[in-house]
């Protein structure tokens, strides 16, 4: 969980593509389902339709109706199959429409896929890799457009993970896959369609969290949809002489710590971006855990900008609730200009 | 039909006795401070054993809740691991239940079903003949996951039977409060797949009404619902007082004649078994539950540590950090 290595612009290789997140995850889902027989794919409308985002897109046609299939309407049902499944000897990854359908599937993941191994004392196992479309940004429908990282990243068992480019989706896909443990593989909705390149010969490393910009005067620590912004906001800042690091965190759960920790031991300031609310989000966690590693030398409060304690607001009102560049920008300033009192 | 010989209806009359009498005992063991807290499945032997000996253990694959205790015993689970659930040895139940074929027990009720689900489209897609059996109450059988898990079975026709014990009490609920309609077997229809309802007292009846079952399914046919009708003769669980919800006059009354005392008598009287033989199960049952009960008092502590095993494949960073301070608080 350990790998800190900073991305350096990409020098020509024949193995990098100009992909959207949407496509990397097809593709990554297509060599999944090639490599290993045991994966199986299947949920509402991924088969015929290819999903309602088009992820599971000509997979069907490609590896057959046994392969990757529709269900019926229901997660918990969705996810129960998954953990028979799992019994059964299969690589199941099913995948929730969106976000807030994972709420009726809840037991299913928390009491039976997270736990089944230690239940079993290792002897059942759930290599399960659940795909949620996640967070808002695109103007849903309610339920559609919802930060769930902090159910999963407290619950024993699960892993959570969520990539914020082409790249990363498709590598940390074919991670979670593979990992042996349940995987909630939190896919940023709202980036689907940005294109960047994908180097699908070399991951670059596929575990723990990524500087993914350099800097010395205060770090950032993001995910998923929000890692874009804080991006925009360290350059924004650049153009004023404050040289911002940003961490994409990538692995909600568990957290790599040393990263984060060697960062902000560098910089001595921290913001965390997330659009979940504020209160028990995983901005709290990030916090404590540099609270309890970095005292001696944080020159500010860890500070958090993130949703407020509302739930998901429609439409243009989700604009209040995520994080903006300007508010991210504004958290960045309140840390630099913290002094003691 | 297919009859039973007469050792396999003598087996039937043993595993009834035997789980009848250690039912008993864990009642009592449970009064006497060794184990924590029991589900008795007194009345329920015949519904048990009846569909455990339907189960191939070499092929099909059983999902139970938390009161097949009889089942488990059928199917020659290990009952000191399968105990070890209501010891407080391991939540589940530490057998082994790939060996037994046999999941870890459920606390959630109806949970289990989707799984019985997800196996025996395993199976199909594996083109091996297996069935699953998801083993569901009256009480479970209002849960949504048992109705998503019927409808999924029902529109992939899978090889799944639903083995609906109805006890006709899900704690203090009655059935009158609890099914909606009256008849669970009824909601089949619904699922385009047969509902089959049978008395639960009567062992061979289940155990045909299981075999035609598991034998559609294995024919591809699809699944089935037996709703096995049966009395929780006894409380929920130890810790349980039926007299806030049911009088003696209602339980003798409703829970019928006792499923062993029947088939005792039926046995006796078609000359399946005699007197030699039902002393010879009694004889066989008083050490049998004394090796149980002294094993059971016997059993080694976990160590502490074994608390962080299993979560993950591996200890993640974190974890291996909250062992150490496990480590260091558990010397103070």
């Amino acid at each position: 969980m350990t790998d800190t290595q900073v991305i350096q612009p990409s020098t020509a290789e024949t193995s990098i593509e100009l992909l959207s997140v949407q496509q990397a995850l097809n593709r990554a889902l297509a060599d999944e389902l090639a490599a290993d027989p045991r994966v199986l794919i299947f949920g509402e409308d991924v088969g015929t339709l290819g999903g309602v985002f088009r992820v599971t897109d000509g997979l069907q046609a490609r590896f057959g109706k046994e392969r990757v299939f529709d269900t019926p309407l229901a997660e918990a049902g969705i996810l129960g199959t998954a953990v028979g499944l799992a019994i059964a000897g299969f690589k199941p990854v099913p995948e929730v429409q969106f976000d807030g359908f994972s709420y009726p599937a809840f037991d299913q993941i928390v009491s039976q896929v997270a736990r089944y191994r230690y239940r079993s004392r290792g002897r059942m196992t759930m290599p399960i890799t659940l795909r949620v479309p996640s967070y808002g940004g695109i103007r849903a429908p309610e339920l559609h457009g919802e930060s769930t990282e902090t159910f999963w990243a407290h619950v024993a068992g699960l892993k959570v993970v969520s990539p914020s480019n082409a790249h990363d989706a498709y590598h940390l896909l074919r991670a979670a896959i593979q990992d042996p443990d349940p995987v909630i593989f939190m896919e940023p909705k709202s980036r689907y369609w940005q294109k960047s390149e994908v180097d699908v010969a070399n991951s670059g490393g596929t575990s723990g969290a990524k500087i993914v910009r350099p800097g010395k005067h205060l770090t950032i620590i993001s995910w998923g949809a929000m890692l874009g912004r804080a991006v925009q906001a360290a350059e924004a800042a650049a153009e004023d002489g404050v040289e911002i690091e940003v961490v994409d965190l990538r692995w909600l759960s568990p957290i790599d710590t040393q990263t984060i920790v060697e960062s902000v031991g560098r910089t001595r300031r921290a913001v965390v971006v997330h659009e979940a609310a504020r209160t028990a989000g995983l901005g709290a966690e990030v916090s404590a855990r540099i609270t309890e590693h970095c005292f001696d030398t944080l020159r500010a409060p860890v500070e958090r900008v993130t949703g407020y304690d509302v739930p998901t607001p429609s439409g243009p009102l989700e604009d209040e609730q995520i994080p903006s560049v300007h508010r991210i920008l504004l958290g960045v300033q309140k840390v630099l200009e913290y002094r003691r009192g | 039909m297919s009859e039973p010989t007469r050792d396999q209806e003598r087996d039937l009359y043993r595993k009834m006795a035997k789980a009848r009498a250690l039912d008993i005992e864990l009642v009592r063991w449970q009064r006497q401070g060794i184990i924590p807290a029991f589900p008795p499945s007194l009345g329920q032997e015949a519904a048990q054993v009846g569909m455990a000996a339907a189960i191939d253990q070499t092929r099909d694959f059983a999902f139970p809740m938390y009161r097949e205790m009889g089942v488990a015993l059928a199917l020659d689970v290990d009952m000191l691991g399968y105990l070890g659930n209501h010891n407080g040895n391991w939540n589940g139940g530490s057998h082994d239940p790939m060996r037994h074929r046999f999941t870890p027990i459920q606390s959630v009720v109806g949970s289990n079903s989707p799984h019985a689900v997800g196996w025996a489209l395993g199976q199909k897609l594996d083109g091996l003949d297996g069935v699953a059996v998801a083993f569901v109450g009256d009480g479970g059988s209002s849960q949504g996951d048992t109705h998503e898990a019927m409808n999924f079975a029902g529109v992939w026709n899978l090889p799944v039977v639903f083995f609906v014990t109805n006890n006709q009490w899900a704690i203090s609920v009655p059935l009158s409060e609890q099914v909606a309609g009256g008849s669970i077997a009824a909601r089949a229809a619904g699922y385009g797949f047969p509902g089959v309802e049978v008395d639960g007292n009567d062992v061979l009846a289940v155990r045909q009404a299981g075999l035609d079952a598991m034998a559609r399914a294995r024919r591809g046919e699809g699944p089935t619902l037996i709703e096995a009708k049966t009395y929780r003769r006894g409380p929920h669980a130890t810790s349980d007082d039926p007299g806030r919800y049911r009088t003696l006059e209602e339980e003798r009354r409703d829970g019928g004649e006792d499923p062993i005392t029947r088939y005792r008598s039926s046995a006796l009287e078609r000359g399946v078994i005699d007197e030699a033989f039902l002393a010879e199960v009694d004889a066989e049952i008083v050490p049998w539950l004394e090796d149980i009960r002294t094993h059971l008092i016997n059993l080694p502590p976990r160590d502490g540590s074994e608390i962080f095993e299993n979560v993950y494949a591996e200890l993640t960073s974190d974890l291996v950090e909250q062992r150490a301070a496990w480590s260091e608080g558990a010397q103070a």
